[in-house]
């Protein structure tokens, strides 16, 4: 049985660069130069090992919901290979699918049925029974500190805190042994936050599942990571624990004053608010890729 | 203690194929209670558009364009073809908005990397516009009839039936290659298939018999499947013909369905593939 739970081996993406067809108008042939190809993966390679969470930071824009879109099989990578179990997710993809689930910084649902209802739909699209669904739900929400009244009322009367609750729900309903959690946190209230983390961190000890979380929340990764990659500008610049990273960049200070921020600050050269201003220019692109 | 192999174990046809799609089924008809205002706003702008198209056939015979039988067969004529188109369109908006749904909700990526192949999710998709538009269009047949004095008695309901399940196929199989559209173009794609279906309504005599139209316009008469469909439909309820007198029309239906549907879910995975490449497979807005 693999030990590796999942594996980016020098990953490479493109957004742009296709026909344009602006580009027939005679003083746009030369383009704005936005719309050429954008490298938003640059031979991003790592390793999850069975049973960890993986932390994944970066700014918005710095690839990680790229990479998490390989995972999930919904995007194909345009060099590189990326393995589930030791299945290549694009030519096992009906097989990957059935390994994994997912959390989005956006909830997703359909908004005008119920909670019940999109967990019900979900849930049989991943093979459950609707009995087998009904038997897991309760204990799930209860966990999430989510009140089973509010699960029958349309998601859209839902507040975000509650509806990523849903999502989160959706995704450990189906048992995943890899769940990838993209930015699931963000937007949350301090006290829906914890109950997520703490809700992720008890799946995993209960369930033996592997978790790649991807976040640009420093503290959030620190508490629930077991190994951390930087990413920045679609690059793995470091890799390693918590500890490892903070010793990485101690240079003499006592470790327990340095922050995972500043390990971002001296790892990357610039602060995760600076990254970010790459994540403008890439919207362009996908905007009209 | 992780079994990887035992998750990703096909199951049975009963536990897999049939009950992946019936939760498609199970989705819309969810959604279609949820969006019963707009269903009530279809159904109107049915029974209307049914009513004041067959108006026309009594109006023909006030200003003494047809005589009493002309109008009356006219009435029935026109009946047939406004309640035949609503249940295509109703088949054919069902199945093409099957991404455009997903985009809607911002579901799309969620409901795409489920582990369920595309083929049993179109074919679930399918049986639920099927459904959902036999219901309608009775509905509007039932609120519309009373409104006319036809004549049914010569009509074979049996040879009808048969003729509007073989054709659902066909249609289906037209229904799941303009779905490909909103796949291919985000943004347009859903336009571009509402464009294609106001072509098949030109071309397929759904109000007029397709011989009045231009010999070049008449060609996409012969390559639509809704054409033979309104002429089985016609035949066997104004001219009381049977299965067997219908079984070249039969017989074409099967064909369109033999090639649409296997090539309607082809053309959708080479897209969606070409989606997953160009990173397409996301929620707008």
């Amino acid at each position: 049985m693999a030990t590796l739970a999942a594996q980016a081996i020098g990953l490479n993406k493109y957004f742009g660069g296709g026909f344009d067809y602006r580009r027939l108008v005679p003083w746009r042939r030369n383009g704005d130069g936005k719309h050429g190809p954008f490298q938003v993966l640059h031979d991003v390679s790592f390793e999850i090992r069975r049973g960890e969470i993986f932390g994944l930071l970066g700014a918005n824009g710095s690839g990680k919901s790229t990479l998490v879109r390989i995972m999930s099989t919904l995007l194909l990578p345009d060099s590189g290979e990326a393995r589930i179990f030791g299945m290549d997710v694009v030519e096992h993809s009906a097989q990957v699918r059935a390994l994994i689930n997912r959390v989005s910084a956006d909830p997703s649902f359909f908004r005008n049925m119920s909670a019940v209802e999109n967990l019900l739909f979900f849930g049989r699209v991943y093979g459950l029974s609707p009995a087998e669904i009904r038997q897991r739900l309760p204990g799930i929400l209860e966990r999430l500190g989510f009140e089973w009244e509010r699960a029958l009322e349309p998601m859209s009367h839902l507040s975000r805190g509650q509806q990523q609750k849903i999502a989160v729900a959706r995704s450990f309903l189906t048992s995943p042994v890899l769940m990838l959690l993209d930015e699931p946190t963000t937007g949350l209230d301090p006290r829906s936050k914890r109950d997520v983390q703490a809700f992720v961190r008890q799946a995993r000890a209960e369930h033996d599942s592997t978790i790649l979380l991807t976040t640009h929340d420093m503290e959030e990764a620190e508490l629930l990571c077991d190994r951390i990659a930087f990413i920045a500008g679609g690059r793995i610049v470091a890799e390693g624990t918590p500890l490892e990273l903070r010793e990485r960049v101690a240079r003499g200070r006592p470790v327990a004053e340095i922050t995972m921020e500043m390990v971002f600050m001296e790892l990357t050269g610039k602060s995760i608010e600076e990254d970010e201003e790459r994540d403008q220019e890439r919207e362009e692109v996908m905007t009209h890729a | 203690m992780l079994n990887t192999e035992a998750r990703t174990a096909q199951p049975g046809l009963l536990g897999g194929p049939i009950g992946l799609g019936y939760a498609f089924v199970e989705r819309q008809t969810n959604l279609w209670k949820r969006y019963w205002a707009w269903e009530l706003v279809w159904l109107v702008y049915g029974v209307v558009n049914t009513l004041a198209i067959t108006f026309i056939a009594e109006e023909a015979e006030n200003a003494g364009i047809a005589g009493a039988d002309g109008a009356a067969g006219l009435v029935l004529f026109l009946l047939l073809g406004t309640l035949v188109w609503a249940y295509l369109s109703a088949v054919l908006d069902d199945i093409s908005l099957v991404i455009t749904w997903e985009r809607w909700e911002g579901t799309i990526e969620h409901t795409l990397m489920a582990p369920v192949s595309r083929a049993v999710h179109l074919i679930g998709m399918s049986v639920f516009g099927v459904l959902h538009a036999i219901v309608r269009t009775l509905l509007i047949f039932a609120f519309a009839i009373p409104f006319f004095s036809v004549e049914l008695g010569q009509a074979d309901w049996f040879a009808a039936a048969v003729v509007i399940a073989v054709g659902s196929v066909s249609v289906a199989g037209l229904g799941i290659l303009t779905g490909v559209l909103p796949l291919l173009y985000p943004e347009r794609g859903t336009q571009m298939s509402f464009m294609l279906q106001a072509v098949v309504l030109l071309v397929s005599g759904v109000y007029y018999s397709v011989d009045v139209l231009p010999d070049w316009l008449r060609v996409f008469a012969y390559i639509s499947p809704a054409t033979y469909i309104l002429d089985g439909i016609r035949g066997a309820i104004i001219d009381g013909r049977g299965v067997a007198d219908l079984w070249d029309t039969l017989l074409a239906l099967v064909a369109f369905g033999a090639v649409l549907v296997p090539g309607g879910i082809a053309v959708f995975a080479v897209a969606e593939r070409w989606a997953r490449k160009t990173g397409q497979l996301k929620r707008q807005g």
